[in-house]
């Protein structure tokens, strides 16, 4: 008859209570001996049969241990201890793998997430596929309360999609043609035809499950080496029983020695703190890859950020319109009427301001004259216009009055680049255009720094005066310009040797060697990104980079909360060495203090999952 | 030389997956084992014409750990 764990578990129960009771009665010894003999028997058989399967792989594990110490508590007729310990050992075996799972939960709550089926079009006719077997440029079909089983593009449709199992973020959004979906996302109202661009394994959320998997199972630096540590331990404990029976002769003590000297509680601290902060990460959009780099994390002191979409929109956009002679509507328009025909990131900045302002621009320039590096000359509504630099006023001849340079000055010491307006004979008026801090980039700083970053530091590609107004804006302590992505290394390479472990945040392609070079790379958004992606060490999934506050913050406390493992398991085994060398703790009771230390480290370790619930909001 | 996953029951201490890589390493045809503590899965690469993925299977199970599934 094959048991499992759980009824083996009851059965020995049963047995022993049952000696317990006739043990109490009149009735022979015997009865209650045969009892406890069963209930031993039951518990102790898979341990035995584990212990000697290993034995032939010349592998000793917990399991010869107490088979050791059962053996000879049986030896010296000592039925209750037998039959106690091996319950003991089962029952906790039991239960470590209940609360085990639920450390896990978070990461396989994920996994489950994974789409199942796809509705296809082919032939004109929908069909239910596997996702496996949807094929690049297939049109899937999604309706409300379905999962997207592709990315793609979509063709047809709109819809309100929850993208949490990608993002972290459970606000749906609202997405229409020619937008991108992503796999593992929830259309919650609303149904689209999506044109698949990556399917199966290659889809971003395949890519992410596959990560997350493997990181729960990097190992962080403290577990190697507290696994090469039990690799000696156990041979050693039997070598130093053996050695305490020699000199003492006393065979109760070694063999006691022999059961509570399982590492239990301490080789399983680590990992399992490990798995839950990991999975707390993905369940908010925070990609981890392994135990060494949320360690690393967790004790980063200084974090130095990549500007231009990182700590900025990436977007030029209009900050300020100053007129002079004429109404700010005019200046506005005749400036975008102008750049219509540019292609000019700053152009775009100053059409979508006026769009957003006053609605769709319909007018056109007669004529374009595009200077470069000084801007353009335009004919609008009959008139000449110069829309550009001051190199262009000085070309053309135009005075550009003091009062009037002093405030473009004020403008671009702020950091801004100021756009020009004039007609043939005025300065009419100024469009500054920043590429504008993200709403969240300051309080993140100051949240950085509540959680111990020493310091922040920016490196980027733009300018000294764009870098130094983001810096003074923000609260950076440093700031490194007019980087290019190798100088970036450099700069990083300087921060090491300066500072120690060094993270380094980043989007886009050109801080992939950056990211790759620091001793942790953080990569912000999935969005193009590929290459930043898979590079770097920690991926927060969504745009939102106080997100990054979050991913610190869980760092440290699992990084804490490891400590406490630790510190807890190495308490424990001392007061039970010192308990059994002073004959207080017993086989029974030494089982049972060391399988509950192990379910307290595994309790300490579920703790972890909730963090960040209670100071949400 | 292929490379198969086996899914294993719920691990419960680290020492055991340390038992089931040692057990496999020292099988001869098994050029690399890894046991994913965490995931609860054994990544095992191994030499077809010397041991198959059935033998492999016995080797876990006879340690004491139940293959779930294998891929």
């Amino acid at each position: 008859m094959r048991l499992d764990k759980a009824r083996r578990v009851l059965v020995s129960g049963i047995f022993i209570i049952l000696s317990l009771i006739l043990k109490r009665t009149d009735l022979n010894i015997w009865y209650t001996n045969t009892s406890m003999l069963i209930a031993a028997f039951i518990a102790g058989y898979p341990i035995a049969r584990n212990a000697l399967s290993a034995l032939k792989y010349k592998v000793l594990g917990i399991d010869a241990l107490v088979t050791i110490a059962v053996i000879g508590a049986l030896f010296l007729k000592e039925y209750w201890e037998a039959a106690a310990v091996t319950f003991l050992f089962m029952l906790g075996d039991y239960l470590e793998s209940r609360t085990l799972e639920k450390t896990r939960s978070s990461i396989k709550s994920l996994l489950d997430l994974a789409p199942d089926e796809a509705r296809v079009i082919r032939d004109g006719k929908e069909i239910l596929v596997s996702p496996d077997d949807v094929e690049e440029g297939d049109i899937v079909l999604v309706k409300p309360g379905e999962k997207i089983s592709v990315d793609g593009t979509i063709v047809e449709g709109n819809a309100y999609v929850n993208q949490a199992a990608i993002t972290g973020e459970s606000i749906p959004v609202g997405k229409t043609i020619d937008d991108t979906v992503f796999s593992g996302t929830i259309i919650e109202s609303g149904y689209l035809k999506i044109r698949a661009d990556r399917v199966g394994d290659d889809t971003t959320f395949a890519r992410i499950l596959e990560m997350v998997e493997e990181a729960q199972d990097k190992k962080a630096r403290t577990q190697k080496f507290l696994e090469r540590f039990s690799k000696y331990y156990t041979p050693g404990i039997i070598v130093f029983s053996l050695l305490l029976y020699i000199f003492t002769m006393d065979l109760v003590l070694s063999i006691t020695l022999l059961v509570i000297a399982c590492p239990g509680a301490l080789v399983i601290s680590t990992p399992v703190s490990i798995v839950a902060g990991i999975g707390n990460g993905a369940k908010h959009g925070i990609l981890i890859k392994g135990g060494e780099i949320i360690e690393g994390l967790g004790k980063a002191k200084i974090l130095a950020f990549d500007k231009t979409g990182t700590l900025t929109e990436g977007r030029p956009k209009v900050t300020r319109i100053k007129a002079f002679s004429i109404d700010e509507y005019q200046l506005l328009k005749i400036t975008a009427i102008g750049e219509s025909y540019s292609e000019h990131p700053l152009a775009r900045a100053i059409i979508s301001a006026y769009e957003e302002k006053y609605g769709p621009l319909n007018e056109t320039s007669e004529e374009v004259d595009i200077i470069t590096g000084q801007g353009l000359k335009a004919k609008v509504q009959g008139r000449e216009y110069l829309i550009g630099n001051r190199k262009l006023l000085k070309e053309q001849g135009i005075i550009l009055p003091q009062d009037k340079d002093d405030y473009i000055r004020a403008e671009e010491e702020r950091g801004q680049t100021v756009v020009i307006v004039a007609n043939n004979e005025n300065v009419l008026g100024a469009v500054s255009i920043a590429d504008t801090v993200r709403e969240d980039a300051k309080e993140l700083i100051m949240d950085l720094r509540r959680k111990g970053i020493k310091k922040v530091v920016m490196l980027t590609g733009d300018n000294e005066r764009a870098a130094k107004a983001i810096s003074k804006e923000l609260g950076i302590d440093e700031y490194y310009a007019e980087l290019l992505p190798e100088d970036k290394v450099n700069v990083l390479k300087t921060l090491q040797e300066k500072y120690g472990v060094t993270a380094m945040v980043g989007d886009g392609v050109n801080d992939a060697p950056a990211l790759a070079s620091a001793d942790l790379g953080i990569a912000i958004g999935i969005k193009g990104a590929d290459v930043a992606m898979e590079t770097a060490d920690v991926v927060l999934m969504s745009d939102e980079i106080k997100k990054l506050s979050y991913a610190i913050g869980l760092s440290r406390a699992t990084v804490r909360n490891i400590k406490q493992n630790i510190y807890f398991a190495i308490l424990v085994a001392v007061l039970l060495l010192l308990g059994v060398l002073g004959k207080v703790v017993f086989m029974a009771s030494g089982m049972l203090v060391h399988e509950l230390s192990v379910l307290l480290v595994i309790i300490n370790a579920i703790r972890l999952l909730g963090y960040g619930e209670k100071s949400k909001n | 030389m292929i490379t198969k996953t086996y899914k294993l029951e719920t691990l419960t201490c680290p020492s055991c997956s340390m038992k089931i890589e040692g057990a496999l390493r020292k099988t001869k045809g098994v050029e690399e084992a890894e046991v994913l503590f965490n995931s609860c899965k054994a990544k095992v690469t191994f030499d077809e014409s010397i041991v198959d993925a059935e033998d492999i299977k016995d080797i876990i199970e006879g340690l004491g750990y139940k293959v779930l599934k294998e891929k």
